[in-house]
């Protein structure tokens, strides 16, 4: 029995969530590899060795997995695991856009059922994952000769990023489909924390207005060196980009604090933020349903409130 | 050319479900169902590539009890053309809907699939990936904007750090995220319209595909509620409790 991780990269840093995904990996107990598919990634495969608890990892460097394309990298995958099918008895990948992209593409040329976005591990073939914008947790058993995984990330610890002493091996053969190319790609520039990874975050709601008024924020967040998350009411409204949604179909956010302001509480937003360990709302509606989650609410007007916030922190 | 829209039959996004008193499952008795909202902006796009001349014809494919002929109608009323329910009272996992959507991909030849990212009541984000790998297609998954010219479509997609933009080759699989379009409200000239537009109704074994899955649902439990903490006064109060009580700053 080894377990399969899909590394989260771009091909200069591995991402966090590739920590998370090797500490549930962890909790199978059994040997853990890790693909790093991408081109000349060479800093991820380093960082990808280092991680605590990772007995291999699989080298695949071509210009075909440059952009994680998954007509590509599924069909890596899936050639791994079919020609080492007595070793790989799990694929698991962070439930990041990467991974949700990639895994079910796997899982169905593998002939398997996927499991998305598990919360706990039960034992080798039984995890906990959320349904219903987490409004039910169901404990799902799969027969599948592999269990193909996408991993929650907020529901696990990450592994050490030191202390691994990994072997790296490279993959010789090459999949590209040409069904599919890269045109491009704008990603947000920020100096500020990623969501998924700050202690805290702060986040807005229809309630900020405008766009511009997510100054206030911005400025609240730098100075508790925290992330800015949004609504879905406010990246619909063009307030924000959508990168900053948190909920059911955005992120999923759990930091030590998780401070709404003008946020009314729909339970799709919910969905993202309720593991928080401490929640603050700062809604002017008393009425407003965030304020039956948050630990300390507050009954204000937001602008008044954040600037205040912000100069007592 | 000819667009497949697939939709789900699922609990209205604004019901909150319970879960069973004996723990196998969510009681959906005479519970409001509805289209799935990624659903409905699939629809949409493929009306909006109709009514730009891009698409000729949109064929409308449901997995689900015979009740989903509901859902059907409505995706006729919005503008698909003709409707095909695959009918099953099984709670099948996405890789069996993918394989029966990939029985009628194969039936139909669309040159475009489109399909809600994900269904909100088993959250799984799956079939349209599934789908796309046991056809051989290209995918563009969580679609903020969709452009088809001569044999390909752009895809511009929702995706961690921002957006990012694909090109795949015609057939492909598209699916929706929530920003790609503002559904329409069905009119009621339209609504009664579509009543008499065709709906063929199929079965899983009429399709030859086993619907068998891998996966066990052994319990389903109610999350661990938050209760309501409690209310401060002022900033300061706040601030003083996030510092003493929570030691969260």
């Amino acid at each position: 029995m080894t377990i399969l991780v899909i590394a989260e990269h771009d091909n200069k840093t591995l991402g966090a969530t590739t920590l998370n995904t090797v500490s549930a990996a962890a909790k199978l107990g059994a040997d853990i590899h890790i693909l790093v598919a991408g081109k000349d990634a060479i800093t991820v495969i380093e960082a990808a060795g280092k991680i605590a608890g990772v007995a291999k990892v699989m080298v695949a460097d071509n210009a075909a997995y440059a952009h994680q394309l998954p007509e590509n990298v599924a069909s890596l995958v899936a050639s791994l695991v079919l020609q080492q099918y007595a070793i790989y008895s799990h694929v698991l990948a962070p439930a990041t856009s990467n991974g949700k992209n990639i895994l079910p593409r796997v899982a169905a040329l593998l002939d398997v059922d996927q499991i998305s976005e598990i919360i706990s591990v039960e034992s080798v073939d039984t995890f906990k994952r959320p349904i219903y914008a987490g409004n039910a947790i169901a404990t799902v058993q799969s027969s599948a000769s592999v269990k193909v995984i996408t991993v929650r990330t907020t529901a696990f610890d990450p592994a050490p990023a030191e202390g691994g002493l990994a072997v790296f091996e490279p993959v010789a053969t090459t999949y590209d489909a040409g069904k599919s190319s890269f045109v491009s790609e704008e990603l947000a520039k920020s100096d500020r924390q990623e969501l998924t990874a700050a202690k805290i975050v702060v986040s807005g709601g229809r309630g900020m207005q405008n766009g511009d008024n997510f100054k206030h924020l911005y400025t609240l967040a730098d100075k508790m060196g925290a992330a800015v998350g949004a609504s879905r009411a406010a990246v619909d409204a063009g307030y924000v980009p959508n990168d900053m949604q948190v909920g059911q179909t955005g992120k999923i956010v759990a930091p030590q604090l998780y401070i709404a302001v003008g946020i009314s509480g729909a339970i799709q937003h919910l969905a993202g933020m309720k593991d928080s360990k401490v929640i603050v709302a700062i809604n002017k509606d008393e009425e407003a349903p965030i304020f039956q989650v948050a630990d300390y609410g507050l009954v204000a007007d937001l602008f008044e409130a954040v600037p205040e916030l912000e100069a007592l922190v | 050319m000819k667009v497949l829209v697939a939709v789900k039959r699922v609990v209205d996004f604004n019901v909150k479900v319970r879960v069973k008193a004996d723990n196998s499952g969510v009681d959906l008795a005479n519970v409001k169902m509805a289209l799935n909202p990624f659903c409905e902006i699939a629809v949409e796009e493929a009306v909006r590539l109709k009514e730009k001349g891009v698409a000729t014809e949109i064929v409308v494919v449901c997995i689900g009890p015979s009740v989903a002929q509901e859902q059907l109608r409505t995706a006729l009323a919005l503008g698909a053309d003709r409707g095909i329910l695959v009918e099953t009272n099984d709670d099948l996992s996405s890789l069996a809907v993918a394989k029966l959507l990939s029985a009628v991909t194969d039936r139909e030849q669309p040159s475009l699939v489109i399909l809600g990212k994900q269904a909100i009541d088993s959250d799984s984000n799956q079939t349209g990936q599934m789908l796309a790998a046991l056809s051989g297609y290209g995918q563009g998954t969580f679609a903020s904007k969709v452009e088809v010219s001569d044999d390909k479509v752009d895809v511009t997609r929702e995706v961690d750090g921002g957006a990012q933009t694909v090109s795949l080759k015609l057939p492909a699989i598209v699916t929706t995220d929530l920003r790609l379009n503002e559904p329409r409200y069905a009119s009621l000239p339209n609504i009664m319209k579509a009543k008499k537009k065709p709906l063929d109704v199929l079965t899983p074994d009429a399709l030859g595909v086993s619907t068998s899955s891998t996966i066990k649902t052994i319990k389903v439990e109610a999350p661990l509620t938050r209760s309501a903490g409690i209310k401060v006064k002022s900033v300061a109060e706040l601030v003083e409790k996030l510092k003493n009580e929570a030691k969260v700053i």
